[in-house]
């Protein structure tokens, strides 16, 4: 089996049912997308396929048809990613369990709806946090949106 | 060890470089535990205090020694040395650094003692010493009770000046000049009289061995240029770019995946089990049995976690049934007949309330009964522990609020000593009073003595997470006041039954040691709060229900904050006041000043008075809880038919704040925490089972329901109070009280799902 992971073409053997949230974690070692419920329900596992978001704890592994993103991979050399500095900027985090997901599905709204209204948000961020940081991630969000249009 | 030796750690501190020199450090405390740090010292690294080590390439390391679980204390506590030792935070490694005795925290047991916060008499103040004293002997390194920077507040400063203080001799003495004439800022030394600067890594060796000035002084809030301003988290970067943080991101050479099927019902062990489905999972390599204080059941032992779950899911158990009310009707019953039996505790009892009831006229009596359900904890990172036993010796890592705690019931376990047993402890996905247990690193640990010595991971799923908490008790309370319309409240009678905490955390944790008298969690929220009322009583039962119930965030205050201020607002009705006027009309006691500006400025800042429109209110609570007193103010809309939560106004007094930007955001957490046990959050019983399995049917707030947010704080409080819980307990009674100005439903029982539909 092969993946396109953060740009890296990496092999391995697994189970094609196998949960692609589990072969990143405990195949392929990328630990970034987390674990919160196993069933799509919380979000914390979100990852992009061609730019999509996609709960991987409930996606097998054997149906992935494009390029994995993960939030390790949204930075550049240079740069923290508009959505990765904005969340500094508004110090999103508390526990940051659930951020890894936060993040990666603004990243998806950011590049479907570049000037998202709150509606938007609503729609889009559906990702548990338990810490009740949303408020910092709806102004993250409109930070970003700024910062990308720039 | 030699005798100079002994006597120097005993009664003086002492201050260590790895190439050995040793001498007179730091005065730490009258009898300081021995420094952790100097232990696996690396080359070139020195260390003065448990908090401080300096490498000679100018790394400087502070000690963190607290789960950073979101709340922020690590940036917090670091500041506190940093501070002092003039460094630039951001520029330090922060680390939570190793289990140790010597990072007791004293302050959490003090404000265990039964009395007011605010009572600051001759037998509360000889308690709250006592227990600070008894925390220190029993060296309990634990973070909980929102008490980590109220207990860290003097010593970690002082750790970061005397450290300060034996790098600026050291630069004195190499340059042969007086230390009081010698500047330090950003990790550098600098004689002003020459120019001449040099990192504080070119003196750590030295230092370590430099006498400590005995006028050491602190410097005044004034020159603080850390504390007191928002520095921003120290561990940001890796929250924002995956950094492998998590007891759930631990990875070792050769480590083996399990996960555990423990007993749904609590204390119940199998009655028969059939593991060859499970075997036959391809990747599964073990199922062994798992029996502990916490639990019996079994352990799946594997080549990845997905395996160990179809592993788990394909066992095949019978379990014996519960020896405990087995159902919600059964639960409920043994909670009411708590409130026939005598009162483990009235830790209020002023006048006479029954007589002042008994006189008064029927139609000026308030009565109303109220209840609140199980509620689990539901940290969005699943319990999870890495461990690894070999020769004799533990590892565990994990992310604990109670790292000596898990040391202590793994050795045990395993029979070892608990200094035999190393704990590492990671970043916390979620706390909230659930990692304080040892259940997983207990369960951990169990499978790690079953792999020839290779370490395991053992990760729960979220149904086992959600069906094996320790839940934040059911409790139900019985209210009677004598309230004169004009007048106000002249008898107030609380009875309040739930399960005791303290016996369910001892029993599984220390089993044996027994209780020690009532238990305060009882009664907290109730019996504290800072109203005067001439005739009040506070009866506490104990329910004996076992199932296990544990710390959950802001723990007593979360259901009792609830009863007390939505019968505030009862009350107010009955005296015709209006819901803010009457609470300060109760609150003249010159020690409650704070409570009375934290409600004048919620009110304010929410417009309280203002006309609504139909279908539109406003609610108001307070509840003083950890030493912070926070008024919230709830806006409600039920004009779509649903209710909706446009905006929450909050304003706290925690007396001195250190970190304003994460306080606020504190307060928001602990509200958004509350509002989402309002919204649906209830643990329910079957046949000894937990009902709910995953978020499908415990779920919390998500973003489309999240109120805006308006937080302000005051620095009136005379005594520094906690940040992590005290914003939860107003949240509760203010929704209440705002869909009762909304809709005119009064919610006495939790979740208010049963009775109103909230927009999802």
């Amino acid at each position: 089996m092969h993946l396109t992971v953060n740009g890296e073409d990496r092999q391995f053997e697994a189970d094609p049912d196998m949960p692609l949230l589990w072969a990143l974690r405990d195949i392929l070692d990328v630990k970034g997308p987390k674990f919160g419920c196993g069933v799509a329900a919380c979000g914390a596992c979100t990852v992009l396929m061609n730019g999509v978001p996609v709960r991987s704890c409930s996606y097998p592994v054997g149906d992935v048809d494009g390029p994995i993103t993960t939030i390790e991979g949204l930075a550049t050399a240079e740069a923290l990613h508009p959505v990765q500095q904005a969340w500094i900027e508004h110090q999103v985090p508390q526990c940051g369990y659930c951020q890894a997901g936060q993040i990666m599905a603004a990243v998806a709204l950011l590049s479907e709806t570049p000037q998202p209204t709150d509606a938007d948000i609503d729609a889009a961020m559906t990702n548990l946090c338990r810490c009740g940081t949303y408020s910092y991630i709806r102004a993250a969000i409109q930070t970003a949106a700024q910062k990308m249009e720039a | 060890m030699g005798i100079g030796k002994i006597a120097r750690r005993t009664f003086l501190g002492i201050g260590a470089v790895a190439a050995g020199g040793v001498a007179v450090g730091y005065y730490y405390y009258r009898k300081p535990y021995d420094n952790p740090l100097e232990e696996g010292l690396a080359a070139g690294e020195a260390t003065f205090n448990p908090y401080v080590k300096i490498a000679e390439d100018d790394t400087i390391t502070i000690i963190a020694p607290r789960a950073e679980m979101g709340q922020g204390i690590q940036t917090t506590l670091a500041a506190l040395v940093a501070e002092e030792l003039d460094v630039d935070l951001h520029a330090v490694r922060v680390e939570h650094g190793p289990s140790s005795p010597a990072y007791y925290n004293d302050a959490m047991l003090a404000e265990g003692a039964p009395f007011p916060w605010f009572d600051e008499g001759f037998m509360p103040e000889l308690m709250r010493s006592g227990m600070a004293v008894a925390s220190k002997f029993l060296g309990l390194q634990v973070t909980g009770g929102s008490s980590a920077t109220i207990d860290a507040f003097t010593k970690m400063r002082e750790a970061g000046c005397a450290a300060r203080h034996l790098l600026t001799a050291a630069a004195a003495e190499r340059w042969g000049v007086d230390a009081a004439t010698l500047e330090t800022a950003s990790g550098q030394v600098t004689n002003p009289a020459t120019g001449e600067s040099l990192s504080y890594g070119a003196f750590a060796s030295a230092a370590a061995t430099q006498e400590l000035p005995s006028d050491m002084q602190l410097r005044d809030r004034s020159e603080w240029k850390i504390l007191g301003k928002s520095p921003g988290r120290v561990e940001i970067a890796e929250k924002v770019t995956g950094g492998r943080i998590f007891g759930i991101d631990v990875e070792l050479p050769e480590m083996l995946h399990g996960t555990v099927v423990i007993s749904p019902r609590f204390g119940a062990r199998a009655a028969s089990v059939s593991t060859e489905a499970a075997l036959a999972v391809p990747g599964v390599r073990a199922v062994e049995p798992i029996e502990t204080s916490t639990g019996a059941g079994f352990g799946i032992i594997a080549d990845h976690t997905w395996a160990a779950f179809q592993g788990a899911e394909a066992l095949d158990v019978f379990w014996e049934e519960a020896t405990y009310p087995a159902d919600d009707a059964a639960i409920t019953a043994a909670l009411e007949a708590a409130f026939d039996g005598d009162p483990a505790s009235k830790m209020m009892d002023a006048g006479d309330v029954e007589t002042a009831l008994a006189d008064a006229p029927a139609g000026e009596v308030v009565e109303a009964e109220y209840a609140v359900p199980y509620l689990a904890h539901a940290c969005l990172e699943p319990m999870n522990a890495t461990a690894q036993v070999a020769d004799g010796k533990a590892t565990i890592w994990t992310g604990t609020q109670a790292p000596g705690i898990v040391q202590m019931a793994v050795g045990s376990l395993l029979g070892i000593e608990s200094e035999d047993v190393t704990v590492h402890t990671t970043h916390l996905g979620g706390g909230f009073g659930r990692r304080g247990e040892v259940d997983y690193p207990l369960y951990a640990a169990a499978l790690a003595a079953k792999t020839g010595g290779r370490p395991i991971k053992v990760t729960w799923t979220r149904e086992e997470d959600t069906r094996h908490d320790v839940y934040r008790p059911a409790a139900r309370a019985r209210m009677r006041a004598h309230v004169v319309p004009g007048e106000g409240i002249q008898a107030l009678d609380m009875h309040l039954a739930s399960p005791s905490i303290i016996a369910s955390v001892t029993g599984r944790t220390f089993p044996g040691m027994g209780t020690f008298g009532p238990d305060k969690s009882v009664v907290d929220g109730a019996f504290n709060q800072p109203y005067t009322i001439p005739n009040w009583r506070v009866a506490g039962y104990e329910a004996d229900i076992p199932i296990p119930v544990g710390f959950w965030r802001s723990v007593g205050n979360s259901q009792n904050g609830y009863f007390h201020e939505a019968f505030v607002d009862e009350m107010a009705e009955a005296a015709g006041a209006d819901p803010l006027a009457f609470r300060l009309a109760h609150m003249g006691d010159p020690r409650m000043a704070p409570a009375r500006g934290v409600l004048a400025k919620a009110a304010e800042m929410a417009g309280w008075g203002r006309e609504m429109p139909a279908g539109r209110g406003l609610g108001i609570a307070h509840v003083l809880s950890f030493g912070t007193w926070v008024a919230e103010v709830v806006e409600v809309d039920a004009t779509g038919g649903e209710i909706r939560i446009p905006n929450v106004w909050c304003a706290a007094d925690p007396g001195e704040v250190l970190d304003p930007d994460n306080f606020r955001a504190q307060m928001v957490s602990g509200i958004v925490f509350g509002l989402s046990s309002a919204l649906g959050q209830e643990i329910t019983f079957e046949e000894g089972e937990v009902q709910q399995w995953n978020f499908w049917d415990f779920d919390a707030m998500r973003m489309a329901q999240c109120p805006t947010m308006h937080v302000e704080l005051l620095e009136n409080s005379p005594r520094m109070g906690g940040a992590g819980e005290p914003s939860m307990p107003p949240s509760v009674p203010a929704l209440a009280n705002a869909i009762y100005a909304a809709t005119g439903k009064r919610l006495r029982r939790m979740p208010f799902s049963h009775e109103v539909q909230f927009y999802a």
